[in-house]
């Protein structure tokens, strides 16, 4: 072969050569590169191990700085419901706790430019404001949350920075997806999957498996407790829609589907681990608060606050870990807050008060309260 | 200066172009009159064409663009029709199957319709190609030994899309058309069945796909090991002593004791490629019909090992009463 017929055939590749590396780019720019450290988290030989990336894990770290705490209230004072007016959920604070759970709010949920103006009017006790009405309902649901799930936030706890860091809305809360309208006609249509979707991790599984299941209460189970067919009529279509699920809160958490499962059965619990006990009840958690603390609150929002079809923003498990195991790696941030645990001394029964007689959404959430 | 040594050089010869040998009584001309290409001559043969189209292989082609417009054009559709977002979705759009509510009904296109057009034409296109990989092969006074091996393939494509369906009462339960929709399908197939590892067809489909690599990679060796020495002029040789044929076959007797021949070499390729999508579709068949829950069925007939626990039981909390 000579020379010139080498360099024919070199430049008759480059083309496609540079095709070739130019598309590899492109299916690749959506992974990590590795190399990765594993964790075994299991028996040794069973693929229980979870993978971690350093480089996103400094990223992560970063974001997930836990606020400096602000100073503690003294114990002793007089009750700020007995100071101020229309105190409906922080009765059991005194003055100065009050004041410091104001002071919290203001700087994890408030815009800075607006801060307290974001839920106050002049007159500091009127309900004027929606984002008034809907965080009092969110420290109902903080306390709520700290009280009665402790079976998934331990000892850990929640509070309002858990799930705002800084933002008036919480960055990861989800709408009902209705997908687009791409059908019409007798064009085939998608069956509720096949667009990438940030909820389910851009895979092409259903991207709204989260109203199925933190919304309503369908069933998530879908694989067989005996060997041999037992009516079990679960289809590969359902069997998506879980997985779906599963794959947001992989990917909400940032773990593999061995965190909670064995790589050997999804299925049995006896040898899973006991994150997934965890896990189970923080979907229960989620479903709890969409139905009873965000929903409810529908028409007290404005409307640019609502979804495509209306309907409130919602939580997920995303919503508080934020790709994370663990909520800010665990830091008990809320032992330093007291205030936000419960009721600190025996409360009264709440009752309506005067200024919120009159406003229906307001009513609704104190009939709801816990 | 290049020596031309044996089939395996970059040397190619330039000759006028063989239409091949004649065709029987009945059958059509050979399209086209045969060219070169200098990169394909680098792959194997320089010369492309002439090809032998035919009735079957008219019809295949046809049906095959059936399939393939039903489903590019439904994905294209579901894009709005709009060509940057077909080519960045690509790999995310599917022609789904009907919804499992519809059974084995024929739905309206738009519910599952156009899914079950695009599989009989992709089926008809699948069979038509090998009848007439069938036919060739008869022409050319061969053996139908490619056909067959083909028709493996044909079973678990037919598993997978229509036979497992059909006995399962509902074509949903049937794979989507597209990239990422049928790799999630497999993926929740084996969820959903209690891991398909634990699946003993899945195993020897295994088996037989790695020792498909193994064989091919040990034959592959063999020979280019002995191209120097007229190695790939195989039958010419297999009978005499001192031949790259015998050296061949002494290299494996030597380093494990035992050698295939040079005609049982091309048995065990194709009977381990034929066997991996058989048996694999054997394994598809029996599941969700005869066994609901691999891993289960793996437990009951102790195939499953059990293993210590790391951590301390956990119970199942619906079991427990309190959250729902």
């Amino acid at each position: 072969m000579n020379g010139l017929g080498t360099l024919g055939y070199r430049c008759a590749m480059a083309p496609g050569l540079l095709i070739a590396t130019v598309g590899f780019s492109f299916a690749l720019s959506g992974c990590e590169h590795p190399p990765v450290d594993t964790v075994q988290n299991g028996y040794r030989g069973l693929g229980m191990q979870q993978i971690i990336n350093p480089r996103t894990d400094a990223q992560k770290a970063a974001k997930n700085i836990v606020p400096a705490v602000i100073p503690a209230a003294p114990a002793d004072g007089p009750l700020a419901s007995s100071v101020y007016q229309n105190i409906q959920v922080l009765k059991d604070l005194n003055v100065a706790q009050f004041t410091r759970v104001m002071l919290a709010v203001t700087q994890w949920v408030a815009p800075p430019d607006q801060s307290c103006n974001y839920c106050h009017t002049s007159n500091m006790a009127s309900d004027d404001r929606y984002t008034k009405v809907v965080a009092r309902r969110m420290l109902q649901m903080v306390r709520h949350v700290n009280s009665d799930w402790k079976d998934h936030v331990g000892a850990t706890g929640v509070t309002c920075y858990t799930c705002h860091r800084g933002n008036a809305v919480p960055q990861n809360v989800w709408f009902t997806n209705p997908g687009e309208s791409s059908t019409s006609g007798l064009i085939a249509g998608n069956a509720g999957k096949n667009k990438p979707s940030q909820t389910v991790g851009l895979t092409a599984l259903p991207y709204d498996p989260l109203t199925r299941f933190l919304l309503d209460d369908k069933n998530i189970r879908v694989i067989s407790n005996d060997a041999l067919p037992n009516g079990n009529r679960a289809s590969i279509k359902q069997t998506d829609i879980t997985y779906a699920l599963m794959i947001h809160m992989s990917e909400s958490l940032g773990v593999n589907c061995v965190y909670c499962h064995n790589s050997r059965s999804f299925a049995v619990w006896d040898a899973s681990t006991p994150k997934r006990t965890t896990a189970w009840y923080g979907i229960r958690l989620a479903r709890d608060l969409n139905n009873n603390y965000l929903v409810p609150l529908k028409a007290t929002f404005p409307e640019h606050r609502l979804g495509v079809l209306g309907d409130v923003a919602k939580v997920s498990c995303a919503t508080c870990h934020q790709g994370l195991f663990k909520p800010m790696y665990g830091e008990r941030m809320a032992k330093d807050y007291p205030e936000l645990q419960g009721p600190m001394h025996p409360a009264p029964a709440p009752v309506a008060a005067p200024a919120v007689e009159n406003s229906p959404p307001t009513a609704a959430l104190l009939g709801n309260r816990p | 200066m290049a020596e031309y040594q044996n089939i395996f050089t970059r040397v190619q010869i330039r000759a006028p172009a063989y239409a091949g040998v004649s065709l029987p009584r009945g059958a059509w001309g050979r399209q086209g009159k045969g060219r070169f290409s200098h990169l394909l001559g680098r792959f194997g043969d320089a010369q492309i064409g002439p090809v032998y189209l035919g009735t079957t292989g008219l019809l295949s082609l046809i049906c095959g663009f059936i399939a393939f417009e039903i489903i590019g054009l439904n994905m294209f559709a579901s894009v709005h029709w709009n060509p940057v977002q077909f080519i960045r979705q690509l790999p995310w759009l599917a022609l789904e199957p009907p919804a499992p509510a519809n059974g084995l009904h024929f739905p309206r296109l738009q519910d599952g319709g156009w899914w079950l057009m695009a599989g009989f034409f992709l089926t008809s296109s699948v069979l038509l190609w090998w009848l007439r990989m069938y036919r060739r092969a008869r022409a050319l006074g061969m053996g139908t030994h490619v056909s067959w091996a083909f028709l493996s393939a044909i079973w678990l494509m037919l598993v997978l899309g229509i036979i497992r369906p059909v006995l399962m009462g509902s074509f949903g339960e049937a794979v989507p058309f597209g990239i990422f929709p049928h790799l999630d399908w497999t993926a929740a197939f084996s969820i959903r069945y209690g891991n398909l590892f634990y699946n003993p067809f899945h195993c020897l489909s295994i088996a037989f796909l790695y020792g498909s690599t193994l064989l091919f990679a040990m034959h592959g060796g063999t020979i280019l090991a002995v191209s120097r020495l007229g190695g790939d002029r195989e039958l010419e040789q297999i009978v005499d002593r001192g031949t790259a044929a015998e050296r061949a076959a002494l290299f494996w007797r030597w380093t494990m004791g035992f050698n295939a021949t040079m005609e049982s070499i091309h048995r065990w390729a194709w009977w381990f490629a034929v066997l991996c999508p058989l048996v694999g579709g054997i394994g598809i068949l029996l599941t969700g019909t005869v066994v609901d829950n691999w891993y289960l069925w793996a437990v009951k007939h102790h195939v499953a090992p059990m293993y210590p626990h790391v951590f301390a039981p956990v119970v199942d909390p619906a079991t427990l009463g309190g959250a729902k």
